[in-house]
């Protein structure tokens, strides 16, 4: 209360100026106007012929994609390649990897928040946005791999008239509907809390019309309240704090779909932490490929810089070393546990049929992150690009690799079988990425890609030396 | 009937925070503060107490966690007990993942709803317009203007040495 009295008295000792006529805007504002126009600018402009080629091949993707879907849900799953044998194979990868991509998201919303990296401010938007498009993707393989999806129901526990027959909670298969379901609404409702703020700056900026009501209605009255704003951080803490044991837990689960079986290949405790790591590496991947196109589609170098790529490089640098490392460790632990099956199936991974794909992993994920010790690597937009793709393509094949070879090689010899997609399934993986990147597209033109408040708050703790979070 | 506030407008978050401090020390209340993103040091200044929000996310995620153990062990113990592999009824173990599922869900929902009541925040609620482009680049502070209890000219006064640069009085509709 003294020192408070002190400030006081110091203030009211000053000569009371004059009200100026028209207030110079300050550099504090001039930054922050800044920053609200520049990621608004693009929402009110027509798209440039970039976004417009880059839409259309999206969209003729995903109706390829609905057209396969379609053909296969009015023929029946015996449109895809799959045997009695090798009952898992592309659609079961596309879930996977698609879960997996969704993680970066999460990782770099949630887990840099609570470890206050303000670098993510300007990516967290549009990786969130990822996580939710890509889950999307992935929720679409196991719903069609029922094969009648109209009956999709039946995995959640309701009471019916069949007895009432129970789900199986002991199922991995069963714990997956609940993770993902989470996963899915936890992430949306991260997104949505998130955008609330940058809602009602599009809407304070729009001219009266539907823009300014659909931006009102979903801003849902925030007017920038400081004693919302306190509530607000304490919220996102919280909901950070809540998905980062959700996003490691989710791709653990979907791990135990394998680990949890007897399967040679499949049957190890290594899976849910080799799993996560390489759903971050995958996930960073994707992130990548995407904000080095929409930096040069929407011209936000400003805010999506080559420290962040660098960051970004870094992270998988860690996770696609620890991805080889558990490669190494399968391999060690099969020849150490002197199983005969585990033996076999490892060394045919590595020499039998799919052994081309094997090495292409090998090389895409173990091989390839090394070269981003190097500092100039990581700061080069078209070195950072192939190898985006490289990630990409790398982890798509290891659940290929870790689902085919398992299955296609069993205890039976008489049940050893080859797979081979058909059209269908790989026009369905081409539909998954249009459907997904036709969302991702659509996202970037009609909501704020860049966080606006988090970028304005990493701007003024910057400006006054703050070490606090956005 | 709608309240009349005394409206500050500033254009550094610093001069901003001094002034919230300032007029609170000269016995002022703080309707409220607007600004485009939170502040460092606001809460301090404002006096604001701790959220009690992760109360809430404590309540639900113990109740969803109790809730779904029970209801696990109800369907496969109690109402239906399946053989599965020969594996136990009462597998605990395996229920834990879906338990903990429910958990992190209920726990998320329950917060962020609990958030959106507190701050009335809700699809086509009006928000407090008391001063233009604080979702942009400028901050505010509010006082609310009491009849026989409430010093204008000092709270102006106040107000401009802690550098406002406009200060309007405004009627507001809550």
């Amino acid at each position: 209360m003294r020192v408070a009295d002190q400030r006081a008295d110091r203030v009211l000792a000053f000569p009371v100026r004059r009200q100026p006529a028209d207030p110079v805007p300050s550099d504090e504002q001039h930054t922050l106007s800044r920053i609200t126009d520049d990621v608004a600018r693009p929402l009110s402009t027509r798209p440039g012929a970039g976004w417009l080629a880059a839409f259309a091949v999206a969209v003729a993707a995903l109706l390829v994609g609905v057209g396969c879907v379609s053909y296969e849900i009015a023929t029946g799953i015996g449109v895809w390649g799959l045997n009695r044998t090798v009952g898992w194979a592309f659609d079961i990868t596309n879930f996977v990897f698609w879960v997996g991509i969704g993680h970066a998201g999460t990782l770099i919303s949630a887990i840099l928040l609570l470890f206050r990296q303000q670098w993510r401010t300007s990516i967290n938007r549009s990786a969130e946005a990822m996580t939710i498009f890509a889950v999307i993707c992935a929720a679409l393989f196991p719903l069609i791999h029922m094969g009648r999806p109209w009956l999709a129901y039946y995995v959640f526990p309701y009471p019916n008239s069949r007895g009432p027959l129970w789900v199986n909670f002991r199922s991995p298969l069963l714990w997956d509907v609940f993770a993902i379901n989470t996963y899915m609404t936890i992430s949306l409702v991260f997104w949505y809390i998130g955008m609330i703020p940058d809602f009602a700056t599009l809407r304070d900026r729009a001219a009266a019309g539907v823009k300014k009501t659909i931006y009102g209605l979903a801003s849902l009255g925030w007017d920038g309240s400081h004693r919302t704003w306190s509530r607000y951080e304490t919220l996102n803490t919280i909901l950070a704090g809540l998905a980062t044991p959700l996003v490691i837990s989710v791709h653990s689960i979907v791990s135990m779909d394998f680990a949890t079986s007897i399967l040679p290949g499949w049957h190890t405790t290594l899976f849910p932490p080799y799993f996560v790591a390489g759903a971050v590496y995958s996930g960073f991947g994707m992130v990548t490929t995407l904000l080095i196109l929409t930096r040069t589609l929407m011209r936000l170098e400003r805010y999506i810089t080559l420290r962040h790529l660098d960051a970004m490089a870094k992270v998988m640098l860690l996770t696609g070393s620890l991805v080889g490392f558990s490669y190494a460790t399968e391999f060690y632990v099969a020849w150490l546990n002197g199983n005969a099956y585990e033996r076999a199936t490892f060394v045919m991974r590595a020499t039998g049929p799919y052994a081309s794909l094997f090495w292409t992993m090998v090389a895409c994920n173990a091989v390839a992150p090394q070269l981003l010790w190097s500092s100039r690597v990581r700061r080069s937009v078209p070195a950072l690009f192939a190898f985006s793709i490289a990630v990409n393509i790398g982890m798509w094949l290891e659940r290929f690799i870790i689902i085919v070879t398992s299955l296609h090689r069993s205890y039976l010899p008489s049940s050893w079988v080859s797979y081979r997609p058909t059209a269908i399934e790989v026009g369905t993986l081409v539909g998954s990425f249009g459907l997904f990147f036709t969302c991702f597209l659509l996202f970037i033109r009609l909501l704020p890609m860049i966080a606006i408040w988090e970028v304005k708050a990493g701007s003024l703790a910057a400006a006054h030396g703050d070490a606090g979070d956005a | 009937m709608p309240s009349t506030y005394l409206v500050a407008t500033f254009a550094e978050s610093r001069a901003l925070v001094e002034a919230v401090a300032t007029v609170r020390a000269h016995g002022f209340k703080v309707y409220d503060v607007y600004s485009p993103c939170p502040i460092h040091g606001l809460d301090e200044a404002m006096g604001i107490r701790r959220s009690r929000l992760p109360y809430i996310t404590l309540a639900a995620g113990v109740l969803a966690l109790a809730a779904t153990v029970w209801f696990e062990f109800y369907v496969a113990v109690w109402d239906w007990p399946l053989n599965v592999g020969g594996k136990p009824d009462n597998s605990t173990l395996a229920f834990v993942p879906i338990a903990f599922e429910m958990t992190v869900l209920a726990a998320g929902l329950a917060t962020a709803k609990a958030f959106l009541l507190r701050s009335r925040l809700f699809p086509g609620a009006a928000p407090a317009s008391l001063a233009p482009g604080v979702t942009d680049d400028r901050y505010a502070v509010a006082l609310r203007w009491r009849p026989n209890a409430f010093d204008t000219g000092a709270a102006r006064q106040l107000l401009m040495q802690s550098g406002a640069t406009r200060i309007i009085q405004t009627a507001g509709d809550q």
